[in-house]
């Protein structure tokens, strides 16, 4: 009998020991978990409330200066924007073809085994190879220079798996139901994949570019490496022109800077009041990416309702 | 036979042989639709060969004038001084001393966000949680350097006064945050995978939550995990603009995570910055950089695959 309660009470001291501990994970997972998404908040609010005083009309419309106060960003966003359009023109059709290959045509063979293990592999290289890559290939054997093609060329390799994962996930998300019955009405392979798989894939397919864009918008290493100048007090020869005809593409060969770039050079500036132009630079980067993800999660969710199976 | 069958006939002659070219036609974009396919996909392959192509050929010249020898045992890399030394190891040096740092930050971080979220946390605060987690990713590094040598230096030194304003400690710090997430994520994804009897056994044992979760989850989830590792392993070691901006760019050979240093990526951003010409050996040092972290990051992903390999466990 008296075994029987000192083993019990021995038990019970077990299992609250036990629940104990369950609870102190509980705690520390927890406290973890948004400790980070606090650094996250302190990071943004930081930026913000470093680079206050710089937010306004001037900073987006003024070139860089020597003069930290004057000094503006417009070099920087113009060339971010042209960089993400090469990007987007390369990274788009390349990524998308490639997923649908993988996904919808290709036979099991090594050739299709050695593709798929190469997409696997480029997604896990440093960003900085690809910089080197590009100093190599594009810049001096393709003699493109250091220029905003090199650049968005560069980006569009760097993203490519990002696009390719994606996409292969959204048309493997398409219901086999769909595809046979587009067959059994005699519709051709391409006919199948370009007027059915592909429209119900559109969201993922979004939600993939904008992940990758949004990527693509804050690499810095790359572009060092092919030689981005920091201080570019021009900008590039506009698309859209008023004389015929009206579309120029002398864009795509001029120097030009981006916003991570613009930023480190301030960054890496020992004068005070150049960190305050990095900090104004480095919220605005930051929002245009937590912007992209939002945007991309949104687009998820809401194609992820609207289609119903 | 009357006029109008013939007619008819003939007409329905027509109306097949259109149908059977326009087959055809079909059929023939069709095939040309699918060699463009295989072209887009090919580019993976044409990539890692012209990677692979580039660094080799570039770096060929370098090794012609400097001795694997001298690389791999010289102590100092001063390849734009007059005296130019050119030994890797101060650079790994720095890569490894500064992934180690982050590692000890994301890897005990990383789990047990992900042990949380997988075997603890309501569904409804996952569904939230984890893209939230994903933001703290996507955040650009550049924008990390900045918190790095502004935020996390000037907090350090209230603890440690002696820390310079370029260490090694708060990059790899900072990137250790960087990757929690990549680690949470992989690893939660790998122990989500594992089969819900095997839960439902532990408990009917009689263990807890966190005695499933280490016991029977972590194990059986352990090839993910070690995946998730790895994955961050290699993100730690190219990390660039964080160490960049705030590790310093001087090359020392050094163990201690207080100094300040320069790993294999904040070497080449460095010499990018400068303008090099083509082909002078400050060109093709970076190149040799380069080819040493691809073999680094090579090496952890193929030791990665033959852990994974090893601890798969097959339900």
């Amino acid at each position: 009998m008296s075994t029987a309660r000192i083993v019990n009470a021995q038990l019970g001291r077990s299992v609250r020991r036990r629940k104990l501990i369950d609870q102190l994970f509980v705690l520390a997972g927890m406290a973890i978990l948004f400790a980070s998404l606090l650094t996250l908040a302190l990071l943004f609010l930081k930026l913000v409330h470093d680079g206050a005083g710089r937010f306004g009309w001037d900073f987006f419309m003024n070139f860089p200066s020597r003069n930290a106060g004057r000094a503006g960003i417009l070099s920087a966003w113009v060339g971010t924007c042209l960089v993400m359009l090469v990007t987007v023109a390369v990274a788009m059709p390349v990524g998308v073809a490639a997923a649908i290959y993988l996904e919808e045509y290709a036979p099991k063979n090594w050739l299709t085994a050695i593709i798929e293990i190469n997409v696997t592999n480029l997604a896990g290289v440093p960003s900085i190879i690809y910089g080197l890559l590009a100093l190599g290939l594009f810049v001096y054997k393709f003699s493109l220079g250091q220029s905003i093609v090199s650049a968005g060329l560069t980006l569009a390799l760097l993203i490519l798996p990002i696009v390719i994962v994606a996409t292969r996930e959204a048309l493997r998300a398409v219901p086999r139901a769909i595809r046979e019955a587009a067959y059994a009405l005699g519709a051709t392979h391409w006919e199948v994949t370009a007027d059915h798989v592909l429209p119900y894939s559109t969201g993922g397919i979004l939600t993939g570019m904008i992940i990758g864009l949004s990527r693509a918008i804050g690499e810095t290493a790359p572009i060092i490496t092919i030689g981005a100048l920091a201080f570019i007090a021009f900008l590039p020869t506009p698309p859209l022109n008023g004389q015929f005809p009206y579309v120029s593409f002398t864009w795509l060969t001029d120097p030009f800077t981006v916003m991570p770039i613009q930023m480190f050079n301030w960054l890496s500036r020992p004068d005070q009041a150049f960190q305050v132009n990095a900090a104004a630079a480095g919220a605005i980067l930051l929002c245009m990416t937590l912007l992209m993800n939002g945007v991309a999660i949104y687009v998820r969710y809401r194609f992820r309702k609207k289609i119903n199976w | 036979m009357s006029v109008l069958a013939i007619a008819k006939s003939a007409d329905a002659a027509t109306t097949r042989l259109a149908a059977q070219r326009r087959l055809r036609i079909r059929k023939f974009r069709d095939r040309i639709v699918e060699t463009l396919l295989l072209l887009a996909a090919l580019v993976a392959v044409f990539t890692t060969a012209a990677i692979v192509y580039i660094l080799v050929s570039e770096s060929l010249p370098f090794f012609a004038q400097v001795s694997l020898r001298e690389f791999f045992t010289d102590t100092m890399w001063t390849p734009m001084f007059a005296s130019a030394h050119f030994g890797i190891m101060p650079l790994v040096a720095g890569t490894l001393v500064t992934t180690f740092v982050a590692l000890c930050l994301a890897i005990p971080c990383g789990t047990i966000i992900a042990i949380y979220l997988s075997e603890f946390a309501p569904y409804r605060l996952r569904e939230i949680v984890k893209p939230a987690l994903e933001l703290l990713g996507a955040v650009p590094t550049v924008v990390y350097g900045y918190f790095a040598l502004l935020v996390v230096t000037p907090f350090l030194q209230k603890f440690i006064p002696s820390l310079p304003g370029f260490n090694m400690l708060s990059p790899g710090l900072v990137i250790g945050i960087m990757i929690i997430p990549y680690v949470a994520s992989v690893s939660e994804d790998a122990m989500r995978a594992v089969p819900n009897y095997m839960r439902e056994g532990s408990y009917a044992m009689g263990a807890t939550r966190f005695q499933t979760a280490v016991r029977v989850v972590v194990p059986g989830a352990l090839s993910g995990i070690a995946a998730a590792y790895i994955l961050g392993i290699s993100r730690a070691v190219g990390e660039t603009m964080v160490v960049a901006v705030a590790a310093g760019l001087q090359p020392n050979l050094t163990w201690n995570p207080l100094q300040s240093a320069a790993t294999i990526t904040s070497f080449i951003v460095q010499v990018s910055l400068g303008d090099l010409p083509h082909g002078s050996i400050g060109y093709q040092s970076i190149f040799a950089a380069g080819l040493v972290l691809m073999v680094t990051t090579l090496l952890f992903n193929i030791a990665g695959f033959f852990l994974t390999r090893r601890f798969r466990e097959v339900y």
